[in-house]
């Protein structure tokens, strides 16, 4: 074409900038949202430190609850914590992976029952704590606890609250949060793993089991440590369902009660005969139940970067 | 490189050895994906123990033939075919056809390098442990068979354990076909497999496929009319999803029988 060809009729395009104020403002007004979440971590923390640190001595995290809980040390709920964290995780992961796997890679994406599925785990993760609580001592105490005591004849041995129906109300609650965050992970797992793996001759399963699911790891254990926040911080589920404000022994079988830091805090605060008194001990116990998720999420990281390092090829 | 009428030199090469029953045909084969025509009665037979290309322009429908030999169009929701395909005397399309088996006998290389984010010694034992094979000795061993017959043992052999996500373009591409060779195919497919990498690793995976015809049928699709030129026996070209001509590749670049494959072949569309 020739030069003649090539002009276009149309008026020249404005050129030159004016001088850009959405840029600046917008860098501006995101950090300063980056900076209040930072801050008010900082502010709650602080807080919480500031006054609380003196209790944590080592009497506080080995020792017994003495003197109707004023003296003493809160180790029974620290125990009961843990045990009830990983008791949920066992139940919780496995479960929620599996929905996960079934959902991504065996469920027809049209079918009705697919959708079904979906459409409660949405509803599941907006329902409020206490029903779950409600729902534990309702459902698995006195439904399915009860139903296995009347049948094998026993008095009441599952029909009442214990670590184990807490740790299933408390999985069932997670459950979204794990089965979202496990179906995303498999779904970032590019496809040419998968066509690698199955041109090897590899069954659906064998593709899952070892190509998919491993390299779906890392964000899967992101589910994990958001459960595992929300799992030791939550009271409501585990109020009717198996945590106790004073307990003489340390739970030995996932059928016993247990004692808990959050649902400590609640009691401590809310039916403690003398408020300011038992102050401290509030402070000191919130330390130590931010601390121990701290610790248990800290884990928890450490292995998903160890396992991200190792699938990027390093 | 091409001669001064435009068309791809093909090398003098020894004569082809005889002919015996195809190892893959496909008997006037039709796919849809969706409402989409794309292969329009492919009849076309892969002898055995020969390099195989097909070529045509983008989105002729080579890949898809491709990937009809090994049923990965499988994966591809909504897809319909007619016709039928024989792998040997077995029609691989018929609804009892074990194809977990089928693709460890037709292999496949894909066009861009797909290592397993795992070592290099487990990658290429990948396979054979979905086969079962547990014993590390009996392993090691085919391993590194596998390597040698890949032109890459002695680049990795003392690296075994490191990551294949380490290698480079030419390397994990090379690792791939290692790992599909440990399985001990008899067909391997390839689609474009050194359409990813640079000049000198292309040359290398050029060597191989001509080493490799010895023991394997091969089937390579490739854009690049050259490559098809150097490394095959026998060239089918592709349109619109229709095979328009098949022919032993000196054949085929010098005399094509149809105007539309001469068109091609000379630079006049694709």
């Amino acid at each position: 074409m020739t030069t003649q060809a090539w002009e276009s009729g149309l008026p020249a395009l404005p050129r030159g900038r004016k001088t850009d104020v959405a840029g600046p403002a917008l860098s501006g007004l995101t950090g300063f949202a980056a900076f209040l979440i930072v801050a008010m971590v900082v502010v709650i923390m602080g807080n919480i430190a500031w006054f609380g640190w003196r209790t944590v001595t080592w009497e506080f995290l080995s020792a017994a609850p003495r003197e109707g809980m004023t003296a003493g040390g809160i180790f029974p709920a620290i125990f009961g914590t843990v045990a009830l964290v990983l008791l949920m995780v066992v139940a919780l992961i496995p479960f929620g992976v599996g929905a996960a796997i079934y959902l991504y890679e065996y469920a027809r994406q049209d079918a009705w029952f697919t959708r079904a599925v979906r459409f409660s785990v949405n509803n599941l993760a907006g329902v409020p704590s206490i029903v779950f609580g409600l729902f534990g001592l309702g459902f698995f105490i006195q439904f399915v606890g009860r139903g296995i005591d009347r049948g094998l004849g026993l008095d009441v041995v599952w029909g009442q609250p214990s670590l184990l129906w807490a740790a299933l109300t408390l999985a069932l609650l997670n459950l979204p949060v794990v089965i979202v965050t496990a179906e995303e992970a498999l779904r970032t797992v590019p496809r040419e793993q998968r066509e690698a793996a199955l041109a090897l001759g590899a069954t659906h399963w064998q593709t899952i089991r070892r190509v998919l699911l491993p390299q779906a790891m890392p964000g899967i254990l992101t589910g994990a440590i958001l459960a595992v926040s929300r799992g030791a911080g939550e009271v409501a589920p585990i109020m009717f369902t198996g945590a106790a404000y004073f307990l003489p022994y340390l739970p030995t079988s996932p059928l016993d009660q247990f004692m808990e830091l959050g649902y400590h805090v609640f009691v401590l605060s809310t039916q403690s005969p003398d408020i300011e008194g038992t102050k401290p001990l509030l402070y000191g116990t919130v330390l130590v139940l931010l601390l121990l998720t701290f610790l248990l999420n800290l884990t928890a990281i450490l292995l998903r970067s160890r396992m991200r390092a190792r699938l990027a090829g390093r | 490189m091409t001669s001064a009428s435009g068309r791809p030199v093909v090398p003098p090469r020894a004569p082809a050895p005889p002919a015996g029953p195809p190892v893959l045909a496909t008997r006037d084969f039709h796919l849809y994906y969706g409402p989409v025509h794309a292969l329009k009665g492919v009849s076309l037979e892969v002898l055995e123990r020969s390099v195989t290309a097909v070529i045509g322009p983008s989105g002729c429908g080579k890949s898809t033939l491709l990937r009809t030999f090994n049923r990965m169009n499988d994966l591809i929701p909504g897809v319909r075919t007619e016709g039928q395909i024989l792998f040997g005397s077995i029609d691989i399309l018929d609804r009892g056809t074990d194809v977990v088996e089928l693709r460890r006998r037709v292999g496949m290389v894909f066009q861009r390098p797909n290592p397993f984010p795992k070592s290099i010694f487990e990658n290429v034992a990948f396979g054979l442990r979905m086969l079962g094979l547990k014993n590390r000795g009996e392993l090691e061993a085919r391993i590194e068979q596998s390597l040698r017959r890949a032109a890459l043992w002695e680049e990795v052999k003392d690296r075994l354990d490191r990551s294949a996500l380490q290698l480079s373009g030419g390397q994990q591409q090379r690792m791939c076909i290692a790992r599909c060779l440990a399985i001990e195919p008899e067909v391997i497919l390839m689609d474009e497999p050194a359409s990813a990498l640079d000049p000198t690793a292309t040359a290398r995976i050029e060597e191989l496929i001509l080493d490799l015809k010895a023991a394997y049928t091969i089937v390579i699709v490739t854009h690049n009319m050259q490559q098809a030129a150097r490394i095959s026996d026998r060239t089918a070209f592709m349109l619109d999803g229709k095979l328009v001509e098949v022919d032993d590749t000196t054949a085929l670049f010098t005399n094509p029988r149809q105007k539309l494959t001469e068109e091609y072949i000379t630079g006049r569309f694709g």
